[in-house]
C-alpha cells in the first residue's frame, strides 16, 4: 500500500503532535520481560473495590444491558448531586445540571465542542494533564498556556492568569490538584482566581478528578465560591478516587443551559455511557467512601517517603498536597528530563515520565507516579539514588 | 490512638524499619512502643498466617464447636469459657448470642485427634451440657487473605498519561 492515503487525514489532525507519553510508553514496551519498576502511570494500583464490581456482576445478572437516558440513569444522578452537595457544596439539580459521561476525558470535550467557536481562546495552566492542549485543538480553539511555577508548588496564581491573559479569552480550564504537578491552590489563591474570572466574563472548566486525594487542608472547588457556579463546568468522575480507570465512567455538573448544550453532543456521539459502569458508579458513591480514605492513607504515606527520598538525594521536590504524582526537578543530575528518564530507564529500569510531555513548563522535571506499593516506591529509589551516584564518579 | 497501634489495626503488614519510616520516628522507639503495647496487653503478639493445603502432611485438621454450657452463679460464663480456652488445641473462643453459649475454634493434626479432644476432654467438663462439632473442610480466606493464587501478570500498563 503507498502512504499517500495519509492526504484525506484532517489538516488539524495530520499536525496534532503525538503525545509525549506514547513515545516513552513505546521505549519502555521494549524493555518488557525485564524487572521495570513503573512510576510512569496514571492511576491507582488498587483494583477496584470488591463491593463495586460485585454490584457490576449483579447488574448484568439481572439484565441491565440496555441503554440509560442520554443524562444517565436517576438514580446514578442523584447520588452525584448528593455526593457533590455534601463534598464540594454545590447543590446540582439531578434532572437538568448533572450529566453522566464516559470518563472526564469524554466531558471535556463535550464541554470543548458545546462552547468553543473556532477561534476561541481557551486559557489553561501547563504542566498540565497531556490531552488539555489538543483537545482546544481538535475543536480548533486557540489554547494560552499560563505557566505554574515550582516556587509557588505549581499552584497557578491570578498574577500568572492577568499575565497570559488576551482580548476574547473565553474560557479557563482548571485542575486542581493537578497531574502532573501535584499542585493545588489555596482558599485564597482560588478566590483570586474567581475574582479574575468574574471580572474578564470567563467560563470556567474545573476537572477534579483528584480532589479526594488531598492530603493536607481541605479542596476547595471554585463552583463552591461566590457567583461561580452559574459560570462553572464542574468535571469528575470515579477513576482516581475509587480506582475505576477502565470503567470510563464520570460526569458534568452545571447550569442547565449549557448542560443542555453538552447534553447534544453527547446524544449524538455517545448516547450514554455503559450502565455497567453506571451501576457501578452508583454502588462506589453510595458506599465507597471508607474505601477511597483508606486508599488515600496509603497514598499519603507514599507520597511522604518518594518526597523525603527525592529531596535526600538531591532532586528538588515540593511537597504535592494532591494526586499521586511528585514532579520533582532533575537538572541537579546535569541531564534534560528526557536524558534522565531515558538513562535511568536503561541503567537502573525505573520508569519515570520525562516532564516536557506536560508542556514547555514542565522542562526540567520527570513526573514520578507513587501509585505503586510502599516496599517498590522504596526499591525505585534506591535505583534512582544508584544511578545519579554512578553520574557523580 | 498510639500511632504504631493505628499502623498494626490497618494490618498492612510493616516491619518494624518500615513502620519507623512511614512514622518518621527511630526504630527504636517503635519497638519502646511496641514493648508498651505488650505490657498493657493491647498487642498480644505476632502470628504467621499460612495456607498449608498444598503442604504435605503439614495440614492441620480444624473444627468449629458449638458449646451449651450451664452460668455458675457469680461467675456466669466466664470461669467455664477460660477452662475450655486453656487446651492448647483450642485456637480461639467466644461467647454468643443465639442458640448455643460458646463457639471454639479447634485445630488438631487429624480427626481422630480432634474426636477425642472433643469427646474425652470439652463434653466431659462439668458444666458441659452438649457440643455440635463442624469440621472445616476446604479454607477461602483466611485473617483477610484470600486463599485463591491470583495472576501475578498483570496487564496494567506501564505508562499511561
Amino acid at each position: 500500500m503507498s502512504d499517500d492515503s495519509k492526504r484525506w487525514v484532517a489538516e488539524h489532525i495530520a499536525t496534532l503532535p503525538r503525545s509525549g507519553i506514547r513515545d516513552f510508553f513505546e521505549l519502555v514496551a521494549k524493555m518488557k520481560g525485564q524487572d521495570v519498576i513503573s512510576l510512569g502511570v496514571g492511576e491507582p494500583d488498587f483494583v477496584t473495590p470488591w463491593h463495586v464490581r460485585e454490584a457490576a456482576i449483579f447488574a448484568l445478572e439481572r439484565g441491565k444491558t440496555y441503554y440509560t437516558s442520554n443524562l444517565g440513569l436517576l438514580e446514578l444522578r442523584r447520588a452525584i448531586s448528593t455526593y457533590v452537595g455534601e463534598h464540594f457544596s454545590v447543590y446540582y439539580r439531578p434532572e437538568d445540571q448533572v450529566i453522566v459521561t464516559v470518563g472526564v476525558s469524554e466531558a471535556l470535550d463535550l464541554a470543548f465542542r458545546a462552547f468553543c467557536n473556532p477561534g476561541d481562546k481557551v486559557m489553561f495552566h501547563q504542566p498540565c494533564y497531556v490531552s488539555y492542549h489538543p483537545s482546544i485543538t481538535l475543536v480548533h480553539g486557540q489554547g494560552i498556556a499560563v505557566p505554574t511555577y515550582a516556587k509557588d508548588n505549581f499552584a497557578l496564581t491570578a498574577e500568572a492568569l492577568r499575565a497570559a491573559w488576551e482580548p476574547g479569552a473565553k474560557i479557563l480550564m482548571l485542575n486542581l490538584p493537578c497531574n502532573p504537578t501535584g499542585g493545588t491552590c489555596s482558599l485564597e489563591q482560588i478566590e483570586k482566581i474567581a475574582e479574575f474570572c468574574r471580572e474578564k466574563d470567563l467560563l470556567v472548566l474545573s476537572d477534579e478528578i483528584y480532589s479526594e486525594l488531598t492530603f493536607e487542608g481541605a479542596h476547595t472547588s471554585i463552583a463552591s465560591l461566590p457567583g461561580m457556579a452559574e459560570r462553572t463546568i464542574f468535571l469528575h468522575g470515579f477513576s482516581k478516587a475509587f480506582a475505576m480507570t477502565g470503567w470510563r465512567i464520570g460526569y458534568a455538573c452545571g447550569p442547565a443551559p449549557l448542560i443542555d448544550a453538552m447534553m447534544k453532543v453527547h446524544q449524538y456521539s455517545m448516547m450514554c455511557a455503559s450502565i455497567i459502569a453506571q451501576e457501578g458508579a452508583l454502588e462506589a458513591l453510595t458506599h465507597g467512601w471508607d474505601g477511597v480514605l483508606r486508599m488515600r492513607e496509603q497514598y499519603h504515606r507514599r507520597r511522604d517517603l518518594i518526597v523525603r527520598r527525592f529531596n535526600q538525594m538531591g532532586l528538588s521536590c515540593h511537597l504535592p498536597r494532591g494526586s499521586f504524582y511528585a514532579f520533582p526537578d532533575v537538572r541537579s543530575s546535569g541531564l534534560t528530563e528526557k536524558e534522565f528518564a531515558v538513562g535511568l530507564l536503561e541503567m537502573e529500569k525505573v520508569a519515570v515520565v520525562p516532564g516536557l510531555a506536560f508542556g514547555e513548563n514542565g522542562r526540567g522535571h520527570v513526573r514520578a507516579c507513587f501509585a505503586t506499593s510502599y516496599d517498590q516506591i522504596g526499591i525505585a529509589c534506591d535505583r534512582i539514588e544508584r544511578f545519579l551516584a554512578a553520574r557523580r564518579t | 490512638m498510639n500511632p504504631v497501634l493505628k499502623l498494626l489495626t490497618e494490618g498492612g503488614n510493616l516491619s518494624t524499619a518500615q513502620m519507623a519510616q512511614v512514622l518518621n520516628l527511630p526504630v527504636g522507639e517503635i519497638e519502646q512502643h511496641l514493648e508498651q503495647l505488650k505490657k498493657d496487653r493491647i498487642f498480644l503478639g505476632w502470628r504467621p498466617v499460612l495456607d498449608l493445603s498444598g503442604e504435605a502432611g503439614a495440614a492441620a485438621v480444624r473444627a468449629v464447636i458449638e458449646v451449651k454450657i450451664t452460668p455458675e452463679r457469680g461467675g456466669g460464663f466466664n470461669r467455664l469459657a477460660e477452662r475450655i480456652s486453656r487446651f492448647d488445641e483450642v485456637e480461639s473462643a467466644y461467647l454468643m448470642s443465639g442458640g448455643y453459649d460458646l463457639l471454639v475454634f479447634v485445630r488438631g493434626s487429624s480427626l481422630q485427634k480432634v474426636a477425642g479432644f472433643v469427646s474425652e476432654k470439652l463434653s466431659t467438663i462439668e458444666g458441659v451440657l452438649s457440643t455440635s462439632t463442624h469440621f472445616m473442610l476446604r479454607c477461602y480466606k483466611e485473617q483477610g487473605f484470600l486463599l485463591e493464587r491470583e495472576e501475578t501478570t498483570s496487564t496494567r500498563l506501564t505508562v499511561a498519561p
